[in-house]
């Protein structure tokens, strides 16, 4: 007979023939593990969403034409006041215009770069909407709406509608979702906008806008690149913002100012956009990892005092085990192997108890208005999760369970013999 | 029989430390040869368990040297003695210890299935064979918290015979039995003797059985006082 299985055998009998303790103690492992999977994929299940709506509503990087002044005032380069203190008053931002300069090389550059996984022009005009009476003042964004639909999620928030609509409408207009309440408007329906230097277009509606931003909704609405560019009477090349896409957010910052320097434009990096985005990721994940470790560290002193009364009861056991040949750590392992059963049970079950709650609250309705693509509460099911609440079942047992065992093994038999 | 000295004990003193310090064994020199039949002797409390633990290995903490088979056991690890009791050694406790939760059965075949020479089949059946021989045998299904001290006594008997051991050592093995066990116990132990050179040491307060075993030890305040015969 192998030794394993004699000792497997007695942790077995000691198991079943202490039912309640074993319950106990596996119960405690089931609820540390069942809340740790419970948790953490409902709490990263809802940071990704967090997350995912900031990237995917700004771009890695975003290109424009900053309004300032120049760096160099003309005074300071004229030769005769070289060793002068030069004083300039009232200095205003220099005569520019809003348009990339270059705007479609830069971009042909960029859809070759292997870095960048798309690039977008965009055209932001200014303009009024003319509703009756009342001419409201607004954003018209000109876009590709294709390309925006590949690199965003522009379709998430359209609610009546789709991109392609648009695509096929050459002087359609998707509307904020507060133009279309105020002005009492509805899909199909035709609506004047007028621009900052006079001339006036009538769009058709295709579709329906509402990122939940009330400030975005009542004022921005998407067309055509080419009918903003129309409206404005400008050419083909007119391009206000470029939003790049790369295929590593890790490589933003970088590439940004590499883009400042070799095109002189403004670049901005979705770090710099959201520097708050990064603080609040880094604090939600802590609080997750520091509740559910607390939950892991619980469950396991549940399994360390039960061992350890258990051992406490089975000290004449332990000590008739060695009288008659069984060897300290023949002791040690029988204890160390009730331990991990009870953490491999406790564990499985555990898992499972965290799937199915999981699911429960992957079914709660969860509405809200900033996000329409959402429905119920965001359910993270990484197997990683599984896999660690596992290990960690088997690991917070063992270790709970060694330091017990080991006295169980250093026990001398014969004061426990003499004692009665 | 040709003399051959199985365990040998040389100056053994031992000492309790607490509550204070009690001088418990005092220079006890002992052989047991291959085959003998040693009983023990001695008032309550003159130190007859506390050799035993130490001759069976279990209790380390002693003066003086011992030695089975010609080899010291003094200085070995707990895990060494662990295989000699293993594998020559049957212990009867005063207080018939067994493991409650376990079947009869099981108590008699797990020093077995821990010394792993045997197949499962093998040992049960040895273990069958043992409590026949007991007359406990139709108690082998039965928990050993369930059944009474006298049985449970020939059950810790049974146990300490499975691996049929040179040597059993028993503290007062017979204390609770009746005359008609107590004597079937006597002659297993007298069989057992003769038919495999089995060695015994066996602490009694029983005269009629130490009259009958090969030599007696009579044990006074931690000394050997006398041996009959010497
Ligand atoms: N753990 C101990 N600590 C202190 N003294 C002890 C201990 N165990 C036994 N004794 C003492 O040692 C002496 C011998 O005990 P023991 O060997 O059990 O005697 P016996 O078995 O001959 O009745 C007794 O006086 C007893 O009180
Ligand atoms: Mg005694």
């Amino acid at each position: 007979m192998s030794s394993w299985k004699v000792v497997l055998g007695i942790a077995k009998t000691h198991l079943i023939s202490k039912m309640k303790s074993t319950v106990t103690a596996t119960l405690g492992v089931t609820f540390g593990i069942g809340a740790y999977i419970t948790l953490v994929s409902f709490m990263t299940g809802l940071n990704t969403m967090l997350d995912d709506l900031i990237l995917n509503q700004t771009p890695h990087v975003h290109l424009y034409n900053e309004v300032a002044p120049s760096q160099q005032q003309p005074a300071y380069l004229y030769r005769d006041f070289e060793n002068a203190i030069t004083i300039v008053h009232s200095v205003k931002p220099k005569q520019n215009q809003q348009k990339i300069h270059n705007a479609l090389p830069i971009i042909s550059y960029l859809k070759n770069n292997p870095e960048v996984k798309g690039a977008t022009p965009q055209l932001r005009a200014q303009i009024f909407y003319l509703s009756g009476a009342q001419d409201l003042g607004g954003n018209l964004l000109g876009v590709d709406i294709m390309e925006e639909e590949r690199l965003s999620n522009i379709q998430d928030y359209i609610v009546e509608g789709s991109p392609r609509d648009l695509k096929n409408n050459v002087n359609g207009v998707i509307l904020g979702a507060g133009l279309v309440k105020k002005m009492s408007l509805q899909l199909g329906n035709r609506i004047q906008v007028r621009s900052t230097n006079g001339s006036t277009i009538p769009l058709k509606i295709v579709g329906v806008y509402q990122s939940g931003i009330a400030e975005i909704d009542d004022v921005q609405s998407y067309a055509n690149l080419s009918t903003v560019q129309n409206l404005l009477g400008e050419a083909k090349n007119y391009i206000t913002d470029i939003n790049i896409k790369l295929h590593d957010l890790k490589d933003a910052p970088q590439f940004a100012r590499r883009l400042e320097h070799q095109f002189s434009v403004k670049a901005v990096d979705i770090n710099e956009a959201n520097a708050q985005f990064e603080t609040g990721t880094t604090i939600r994940n802590m609080i997750t990892y520091s509740v559910s470790v607390t939950l892991l560290i619980v469950a396991g002193f549940g399994i360390y005092n039960i061992l350890n009364m258990l051992i406490y009861e089975k000290m004449k056991d332990i000590a008739i085990l060695k009288a008659t040949g069984f060897s300290g750590t023949d002791v040690l392992m029988i204890f160390m192997s009730q331990a991990l059963i009870i953490g491999g049970l406790g564990g499985i079950l555990g898992v499972l108890i965290g799937f199915g709650l999981s699911t429960v609250i992957d079914n709660i309705a969860f509405e809200t208005e900033a996000l329409p693509t959402i429905t119920t509460f965001p359910i993270n099911y990484n197997p990683l999760f599984y896999l660690i609440g596992i290990s960690f079942a088997m690991i917070s047992t063992a270790i709970a369970g060694f330091l017990p065992s080991q006295k169980a093994k250093r026990m001398d038999p014969v004061t426990i013999i003499r004692g009665t | 029989m040709e003399k051959e000295t199985l365990l040998e004990a040389k100056d053994i003193n031992k000492y309790f430390r607490k509550p204070v310090l009690f001088h418990v064994l005092k220079d006890i020199c002992l052989e047991v040869q291959r085959g003998e039949f040693v009983a023990v002797m001695g008032k309550s409390g003159c130190g007859k368990s506390t050799l035993l633990y130490i001759l069976s290995t279990m209790d380390t903490d002693y003066d003086g040297e011992l030695f089975f088979a010609g080899e010291k056991l003094t200085g070995k690890s707990s895990f060494e003695l662990s295989k000699v009791r293993s594998a020559n050694i049957g212990f009867v406790f005063q207080f018939h210890y067994l493991l409650s939760e376990f079947t009869v059965l099981e108590n008699v075949m797990l020093p077995a299935k821990k010394l792993g020479q045997k197949t499962y089949a093998e040992i049960e059946a040895a273990a069958m064979a043992k409590l026949k021989m007991l007359h406990i045998d139709h108690l082998a299904g039965k928990k050993a918290y369930r059944i009474s001290g006298g049985e449970k006594q020939r059950v810790a008997i049974a146990r300490a015979l499975i691996n049929d051991p040179l040597i059993l050592m028993g503290d007062e093995p017979t204390g609770n039995l009746d005359s008609y066990n107590s004597e079937n116990v006597f002659q297993i132990f007298k069989q057992l003797k003769e038919e495999q050179g089995l060695s015994l040491l066996v602490v009694t307060h029983d005269n009629d059985f130490a009259k009958r075993t090969d030599r007696v030890i009579y044990m006074e305040d931690g000394r050997i006082l006398k041996q009959t015969p010497p």
